[in-house]
């Protein structure tokens, strides 16, 4: 990563905690101990099942909450305030500029993560001490939420290359809510014949998988994650993000700022 | 070339170059987690939760429900078969969330109760289903004439016959099920219920082939009737006097009969030495289940007589 890159990323983590976003932390922690100590007293045999589920669930929802709402402000944002172009008459290229965003948003929400995890652990020896090699598989989990939170990133930036602040919003977390229907899309696709079927399957091919990032129920029962899958997934996240990171500078390539 | 355009190919050149590689990405991504969806998705087996959890969208959740049930039966029919263990509940929680989705029944019914390797070979479960499907849409009759057939298959005939003249009574129901209930009834030894149906389809129906053959049914059933009395009366006879009767004769003069008996076509039953009672020409009956000759084969082409 070039220095103009990583000095842009850096200023939107900054920004980001100057913002205060990572104050969700202690809503976070306040939610998972309330859970921890009523799952305790009200639940029989599943306290580790439902403290797993609902930790792993609120860390995807709250940075799902922070990718979307701090993502589709990162460009428009800066043109409003008019430090874009501040930033841009330094030599500073358009796509350095998306990149940079791209980063830093990504890096506060892995920092966010983290902390998060360590609260979902916590809770989990909470509720059932010691914790068992099983349950490492947690953090398999939490890695697939973080490569979400990076595909989420992206298509927010990306819409936020072209389009409102709001309009993104409503782009990017339809995209989220059929991303995670992507499997059933192609399932519905393969029971179509014809055209209809070439345009439903090349749809369910262009929208993000996130189905296939979704192991928590599947860690929540003590089940392990395919190496393959660790794998496949990985690449897929890379390159999706990349794909959508690479339509947005060519968006804001062209785009004028006049 | 110029710095913007040079940066404008080379990042089309990653978008399409990425793009392609996502698109094979995930089709190695399905090929690695064939199987796992389903398993991941009934983690959450209670219909009810599911419900609450659809937040109010429990019709599209249905729909996704039954396409996933369609492609598990599907995957595995296509590779030869399988024991189709997730078939049940997917359709359970499919119905359960849709409950007038007709098709996971009619269409989920007989992958249910169809043997292996062609289905999961649980009939039981099938009419569960369809049972189900029928107490939340009764004006169906399609559902009531699936259940008859699955009744049929597992040779519960009382249990078809039930089923087809439940359906028979939904309005606008097909004419066709009011026959299929009172023939079952007749394969399952229900004479008394058959006779009573078969009459009823022949009062009612304006076909004339329909009525014609319900009368030939209708015949069966007055033989069938009146070989289970004659052969009751033997038994009587036997009581009486210790012995069984060596022909119709010695029981008319006993005062059981009248005269010696004929079947609805003229003919005299017939009486063998150990009290069996047949009928004297069975190609007169082709429906006729009581009363046929030990080894009798039916010809081909039955006599079927156009006078009652």
């Amino acid at each position: 990563m070039n220095s103009r890159i990583l000095h842009i990323a850096t200023n939107t983590f900054r920004e980001a905690v100057r913002d205060r976003v990572l104050y969700n932390l202690i809503a976070f922690a306040l939610l998972l101990t309330g859970a921890a100590v009523l799952v305790g007293q009200v639940s029989i045999d599943i306290e580790h099942l439902v403290v797993i589920n609902l930790g792993l669930t609120a860390v995807s929802l709250f940075g799902l909450v922070i990718a979307i709402f701090i993502g589709i402000g990162l460009v428009s944002k800066e043109i409003e305030k008019r430090t874009l172009y501040t930033v841009l008459s330094r030599p500073v290229r358009r796509w350095e500029f998306i990149a940079g965003k791209f980063f830093g948003l990504s890096g506060t929400l892995v920092v966010n993560t983290f902390f998060m995890a360590i609260g979902v652990f916590a809770a989990m020896w909470y509720v059932s001490h010691p914790l068992h090699t099983a349950d490492a598989s947690v953090l398999v989990a939490l890695y697939f939420i973080v490569l979400q939170f990076v595909i989420i990133t992206a298509l927010a930036l990306f819409f936020s290359s072209f389009s409102s602040p709001l309009l993104s919003a409503v782009f990017t977390f339809s995209l989220f809510v059929i991303g995670t229907f992507a499997e059933d899309l192609r399932g519905f696709a393969m029971l179509t014949h014809g055209i209809t079927r070439w345009l439903a399957t090349g749809a369910a091919y262009v929208v993000p998988n996130f189905s296939a990032l979704n192991v928590i129920n599947q860690v929540a029962h003590g089940e392990g994650v395919a190496r393959r899958l660790v794998v496949y997934n990985t690449a897929y996240a890379f390159v999706y993000t990349v794909t959508v990171i690479a339509g947005a500078t060519l968006i804001f390539e062209r785009r004028s700022l006049k | 070339m110029s710095g913007p355009k040079k940066i404008t190919i080379t990042a089309a050149a990653v978008f399409l170059c990425a793009a392609i590689t996502s698109i094979l990405l995930l089709r190695e991504l399905d090929r690695v987690r064939t199987g796992a969806t389903l398993q991941e998705f009934l983690y959450i087996s209670s219909p009810k939760m599911l419900k609450r959890l659809s937040l109010g969208y429990e019709g599209l959740l249905a729909d996704v429900y039954w396409t996933r049930a369609v492609q598990y039966y599907g995957g595995l029919h296509h590779i030869g078969g399988g024991r189709y263990e997730l078939l049940w509940p997917l359709l359970n929680i499919t119905t359960r969330l849709d409950p007038h989705i007709i098709p996971a029944y009619e269409y989920g019914a007989t992958f249910l109760s169809a043997k292996p390797p062609n289905g999961a070979g649980v009939p039981q479960k099938a009419i569960q289903l369809m049972e189900y499907g029928i107490s939340q849409n009764p004006d169906d009759w399609h559902l009531y004439y699936d259940l008859g057939y699955i009744y049929n298959d597992v040779k519960d005939y009382r249990g078809a016959a039930d089923a087809f003249e439940r359906g028979s009574r939904v309005p606008n129901a097909h004419p066709h099920l009011k026959i299929l209930a009172a023939q079952m009834a007749q394969h399952g030894g229900e004479l008394q219920t058959a006779q009573m149906l078969w009459s009823s389809v022949y009062e009612t129906t304006h076909d004339k082939n329909i009525r014609e053959n319900a009368l030939w049914h209708l015949r069966a059933v007055k033989v069938g009737l009146e070989v289970t009395e004659l052969e009751q009366l033997v038994r009587t006879y036997r009581q009486k006097t210790g012995h069984l009767p060596q022909s119709f004769r010695d029981m008319a003069r006993a005062g059981l009969l009248r005269g010696v008996p004929v079947d609805p076509v003229g003919n005299e039953y017939q009486l063998d030495a150990a009290g069996n009672v047949f009928i004297g020409d069975p190609e007169h009956f082709p429906f006729v289940e009581k009363g046929l000759p030990p080894g009798y084969v039916p010809s081909s082409i039955p006599k079927i007589p156009h006078t009652q």
